[in-house]
């Protein structure tokens, strides 16, 4: 080694710490408020308009009333239905049942998508097939699931979980598919191996496109079991799917379209408020997201 | 410290001889089919003494980088021996930080991965994260941070694997020259602070001499040692001062002649 000279420390020190200052991103504050009503006011405007259009299709007496009713009668019924009816264990049971089927095609996706990941023999035999899954409208399993289940949850469980476990396997793969190799590499220089290896580095890369396959899977979990409680049909247990039924044979439009309403209702808040919420914390997290 | 030797791509214990800690010899890699190969390294030969810092140039082709992935097991050998006395670690052109990670929590991962308690993970954390000089930054996200004091922080990183031999994969390229003449200084300090061993490589032969104990040249398709060059300059050395700048010449004089090979293929 040649002869070593000091360098001059305070100066490097002083010099590193400046520039680190200028290459930090200035993020300037944002009103938090206003940032909340700037995306919240479109889509009420958006539901006003809806309402309003709905409201003049009424006045035009496009269909007869007891057809087509005003919006004020359906919310009336609605908040009337929510007290005075079996509207809430309605709820309860469709929500429990989305919840412990969505749950199963989580855990069935997942271990699916894991095995398939880890085997190129697994992968080249049904990542296809998967796939292919994927394509075919849930509720033409349900005559089948009939077959073989009867009228009972486990039919309406099995379809759930057919039509959204493959989104959910289908998301995992693609996720670890597209992990940088680079951090891969990182990996294994840095000795990860094995289940360390999945638990640290390849699972939490591959969760940006995890997360898109848990959310379209729960989007068709929530039409597999809409379709499900409209065609099986299980005595002393109300759901959201039989109050369609029983209102449209009744000629209750009403009823049936408060029903509605809330299914329209449970969906927007558990896809955009939750999954939606989800995906931007951690796109935000890994800097994926502007602001 | 252990010796460990890696010999068709399996790691064997063997004794190293005294001061050398990294030795390569007549390595050689080759990639696809027999019959229809390409030839990356051949022969290769190459000593590293102990807490030496040596860059290695050579035009494209010339097989730097996979070198350095045969060195830290990335890659296997087809050919050849490379014994080693103690634990190398890669460093990337890019940081390759965990974005989902803080940049605390990328230098403590290897601590993790090592099963080192959680207490002494911080204490060590703390230092390395004094060591390049980020303390105050570790609870920031890769994104957050510039693409320099991202390279420091996998520096960090590589300390935290308790590596005694960086090898650095042309880890300044991406840099803009400002923050690349900072991040030399400081890694001469942290070179000589720590005492660790460096294997650098680099396609910018000024970079070269102003970091190098030994510059090495490579040859081109395949890679050969075609010349070394010792650098007896005091430190640190002006990038752009004379002396760096006359010596650079002459290797990269060197270069070219290698390149010029190649014109007729």
């Amino acid at each position: 080694m040649t002869e070593v000279v000091r360098l001059p420390q305070g100066k490097l020190d002083d010099e590193l710490r400046g520039l680190d200052r200028l290459d930090l991103p200035i993020s300037p504050g944002v009103d938090r408020m206003r940032g909340v009503w700037s995306g919240l006011w479109p889509k009420l405007a958006a539901i006003g308009i809806v309402f309003l259009i709905w409201q003049m299709l009424v006045w035009l007496h496009w269909k007869p009333d007891w057809v087509l009713p005003e919006p004020l009668v359906v919310l009336q019924r609605l908040a009337a239905d929510l007290v005075g009816s079996d509207l809430p264990k309605a709820i309860f049971i469709t929500l429990q049942r989305a919840l412990i089927g969505y749950g199963l095609a989580l855990v069935i996706g997942a271990a699916l998508g894991l095995a398939i990941v880890r085997s190129s023999l697994l992968r080249s035999a049904i990542a296809s097939l998967i796939t292919g899954l994927q394509t075919m409208p849930s509720i033409a399993w349900f005559p089948f699931a009939i077959l073989l289940f009867g009228l009972t949850e486990t039919a309406i469980m099995f379809v759930i979980v057919l039509g959204a476990a493959p989104s959910i396997a289908n998301g995992l793969i693609t996720g670890v598919d597209h992990i940088p190799r680079i951090l891969l590499r990182a990996g294994q220089v840095m000795g990860a191996r094995g289940f360390a290896r999945y638990r640290y580095v390849v699972l939490p890369a591959a969760l940006p496109s995890f997360i898109g396959g848990i959310k379209q899977g729960w989007a068709f979990a929530w039409r597999s079991l809409m379709a499900g409680e409209l065609l099986v049909i299980i005595a002393n247990q109300p759901s959201l799917g039989v109050r369609l039924q029983f209102a449209r044979e009744l000629n209750d439009p009403p009823a049936l379209m408060a029903s509605m309403i809330v299914i329209l209702v449970i969906g927007i808040i558990i896809d955009l408020l939750f999954f939606g919420t989800l995906d931007r914390r951690i796109r935000r997290r890994w800097g994926l997201l502007e602001s | 410290m252990s010796a460990v030797a890696i010999q068709n791509g399996v790691p064997t214990p063997l004794p190293t001889s005294g001061e050398v800690v990294l030795s390569v010899r007549d390595v050689g890699k080759t990639y696809g089919p027999a019959g229809n190969h390409v030839l990356a390294l051949e022969g290769i030969s190459l000593e590293v003494k102990k807490g030496e810092f040596v860059c290695l140039v050579g035009a494209s082709g010339c097989g730097k980088s996979t070198l350095l992935n045969l060195v830290s097991g990335l890659d296997h050998l087809s050919h050849g021996e490379i014994r080693m006395d103690g634990r190398p670690t890669l460093l990337f052109q890019e940081a390759a930080l965990f974005p989902w990670m803080t940049a605390a929590a990328n230098i403590e991962l290897p601590l993790r991965l090592a099963k080192v308690g959680r207490e002494q993970r911080r204490a060590e954390v703390e230092s390395l994260l004094r060591l390049v000089h980020l303390d105050g930054f570790g609870d920031k996200r890769p994104h957050e941070l510039s693409g320099g004091m991202r390279q420091r922080v996998a520096v960090a990183r590589a300390f935290a694997q308790h590596a005694d031999i960086l090898l650095m994969d042309e880890p300044f390229g991406a840099l803009d020259a400002m923050t690349r003449d900072l991040l030399h200084d400081e890694l001469e300090r942290i070179w000589r602070e720590t005492g660790v061993t460096i294997v650098f490589v680099t396609h910018n032969v000024r970079e070269a001499v102003r970091l190098g104990d030994r510059i090495v040249v490579l040859t081109s398709r395949p890679g050969r040692v075609a010349e070394e060059f010792p650098v007896d300059l005091p430190r640190p050395r002006n990038t752009s001062g004379p002396e760096v700048a006359e010596l650079a010449v002459t290797v990269t004089e060197r270069l070219r002649a290698e390149v010029r090979r190649h014109a007729d293929d």
